[in-house]
């Protein structure tokens, strides 16, 4: 089944490529002139998102660095422990919404500390596949299109990271323990 | 919201760092921080430009309001407020085709595409418009279905099954988005 997916997977991007520009073609697209045209705008795009992201990155890496994410992962750990959650997965809690790459090598170091295959590593794996880097989404695609007024997709984002964790604590302790 | 959000993680980094007496580390950090941002905007030009060239090619065709069409009833009940067949349907149904797949920079070149085409239908406002926050939602929630960057480093790492987290993955993810529509729909009605 997995084996499946992942084949499927690997398929639908250059099908997904072929068609657009065949169909294009027979209906008389310059398609080499269009494709270029359209290229052209993604250096301009980098460019605009470039602040926000420099803003939003400069914060989260002072934050985690200063110690203060330990601080807050300190003071929930006797809440999370009723829950059956180990410790050693709660800064994923913090860091996946901050940071794409922070929680990434912090769930690698965790593979590799305690095995893949142990129930921590499974428990880290999910969380980490199952939640995206709100910060980073937010300061890219509202940067790139100069929101200044975010309303709610701040609150929205973050309560779906929360239901993320705490469904993966769940389903783990269901399957895995 | 962002103004506030954002000093706060700024005064509670200084605060900590002061009190743990390790005020030395922000410089180091913040200027980490300075390069990483430019990394990963060059790592993002690539992706954004091959995209945004093939969607001009779709856009020229007129392939995506075809799409748009045969997708109207999804769209429909995601973003009531995109108007039938509008282009904007398109670029939003390669980002979530994107998502789905595993593909980070793809994914996130072509949710920015499908925001520029909400932003045209918002007359570039810069206040965010019920959809541009369905989207945000959807994107923030993650909808993957192969997990592949996790699945290779669990391999890399000595797993004997690396693919065994598909299910729980899948689960986890079903919910945060259930959360994330659920909540988006509230704050919809809330604070029209």
């Amino acid at each position: 089944m997995p084996e499946a997916i992942m084949l499927i997977s690997s398929w639908c991007i250059p099908v997904i490529i072929i068609f657009i520009l065949t169909f294009a073609l027979l209906k008389k697209v310059k398609i080499y002139e269009q494709f270029t045209e359209g290229a052209s705008q993604g250096i301009k795009t980098a460019i605009k998102i470039f602040p926000y992201l420099l803003a939003m990155l400069v914060a989260i890496n002072i934050f985690r660095e200063s110690g203060a994410l330990d601080l807050m992962v300190r003071l929930i750990k006797p809440f999370t422990e009723k829950l059956n959650i180990p410790g050693e997965v709660l800064p994923l809690l913090f860091l996946r919404p901050l940071s794409g790459s922070g929680s990434l090598s912090y769930t690698a170091y965790l593979l590799k500390e305690y095995g893949a295959d142990s129930y921590i590593g499974k428990l880290a794996s999910t969380i980490q596949g199952s939640t995206e880097t709100t910060f980073y989404i937010v300061a890219v695609y509202f940067g790139s299109i100069g929101i200044k007024k975010y309303r709610y997709a701040v609150t929205v984002g973050i309560l779906a990271d929360l239901a993320g964790f705490f469904a993966a604590a769940f389903i783990c302790k269901l399957l895995f323990l | 919201m962002i103004n506030v959000l954002w000093f706060i993680l700024i005064i509670a980094a200084f605060i900590v760092a002061a009190c743990n007496g390790k005020v030395d580390l922000l410089t180091t950090a913040i200027f980490q921080a300075v390069e990483d941002s430019v990394n990963i905007v060059l790592k993002l030009i690539g992706p954004m430009s091959f995209w945004l060239g093939l969607m001009n090619v779709a856009q020229k065709s007129r392939l995506n309001e075809y799409i748009a069409e045969i997708l109207k009833p999804i769209i429909k009940r995601l973003f009531p407020e995109i108007p039938e067949g509008d282009p904007a349907s398109f670029a939003i149904i390669m980002n979530l085709t994107a998502n789905i797949l595993g593909l980070g920079n793809s994914a996130t070149s072509l949710g920015i595409k499908a925001m520029q085409e909400l932003d045209r239908l918002n007359n570039h406002s810069d206040k965010a418009s019920p959809a541009m926050c369905t989207l945000l939602a959807i994107n923030t929630s993650s909808i993957t279905i192969i997990p592949s960057v996790i699945i290779s480093l669990r391999a890399a790492n000595g797993s004997s099954y690396p693919a065994a987290i598909i299910i729980s993955t899948l689960f986890a993810t079903g919910i945060s988005t259930i959360t994330a529509l659920i909540f988006d729909r509230f704050f919809r009605v809330m604070k029209r």
